[in-house]
């Protein structure tokens, strides 16, 4: 799976405002609303849904990275954007650093396949310091877009 | 001396080896001195680095090989199946998300 397959490139914010967990999955959800990639009336039950998944266990897997995600059925196919915060939130993750990089998704119940090729896909790329470092760096969302749309272009390459 | 040990197991998760389970899986391989790693039919991963548990991208029924080298192998190893024969206790949880998803309209 490639990023273009999922990520929705009008929902990508270089710049998050929030400073909170909650505020950046806000944040995130509501661009997937605005770029029509999720309803608005479902935009509540989602951010609660993906609050409810970290409850479990923070989705910061280290390197500066999360992904906060879950499962819900006003999608039909996996959706997801990415988001950049120049200062760094507190994400509770695995190895205590601030979360520069998130990489939202949302997808249907029935089909753990694509979340798991999505994860896979990021996790893979994310090995890359360069590729962690270029994206933290973005200035604007359509840098973002072009360093994703590289990493696809590599594609087999690990 | 460097003790090697492996055994096959298989993803009996319904959602996969998806991000928790993996966080599981990479918490307990670091309490062990051996290195650990996962083999699947196209790669070998470290065990102790969810960043590389993740890119099996390893559906329910997914056969593994653990493969644990080092002084602690026998009991790393078998912490290890623990997990996957436990099923990493998912099963409660995924009993709360199926009712979660009903009740959502």
């Amino acid at each position: 799976m490639k990023f273009s397959d999922f990520v929705a490139i009008d929902a990508i914010r270089s710049h998050v405002d929030s400073s909170t967990k909650e505020g950046v999955i806000r944040e995130m959800a509501t661009a997937l609303v605005e770029a029509g990639r999720i309803p608005a009336s479902d935009l509540e039950s989602i951010v609660k849904a993906i609050l409810k998944r970290e409850d479990l266990g923070t989705t910061g897997i280290g390197r500066g990275v999360a992904v906060p995600h879950t499962k819900h059925p006003s999608v039909d196919r996996l959706v997801g954007t990415v988001a950049v915060s120049q200062e760094g939130i507190d994400f509770d993750s695995l190895d205590g650093d601030p979360v520069h990089l998130f990489f939202l998704l949302v997808s249907p119940p029935d089909q753990p396949g694509q979340h798991l090729r999505a994860l896979e896909n990021i996790s893979r790329q994310l090995r890359d310091d360069a590729f962690c470092r270029e994206l933290k760096a973005a200035k604007a969302p359509a840098d973002i877009q072009h360093l994703l749309e590289a990493a696809d272009n590599h594609g087999m390459v690990s | 001396m460097q003790q090697v040990v492996s055994r096959d197991v298989v993803v009996g998760l319904k959602q996969g080896l998806h991000a928790r389970p993996a966080d599981m899986l990479a918490r307990e391989a670091r309490k062990w001195q051996s290195r650990i790693e996962l083999v699947s039919m196209s790669q070998r991963v470290d065990g102790k680095s969810i960043l590389e548990v993740l890119t099996l991208a390893a559906e329910e029924g997914t056969r593994l090989v653990v493969e644990v080298t080092g002084p602690d192998a026998t009991e790393a190893l078998a912490a290890i199946v623990r997990l996957f024969d436990g099923n990493f206790h998912e099963n409660d949880e995924t009993a709360v998300n199926t009712a979660g998803r009903t009740t959502t309209p």
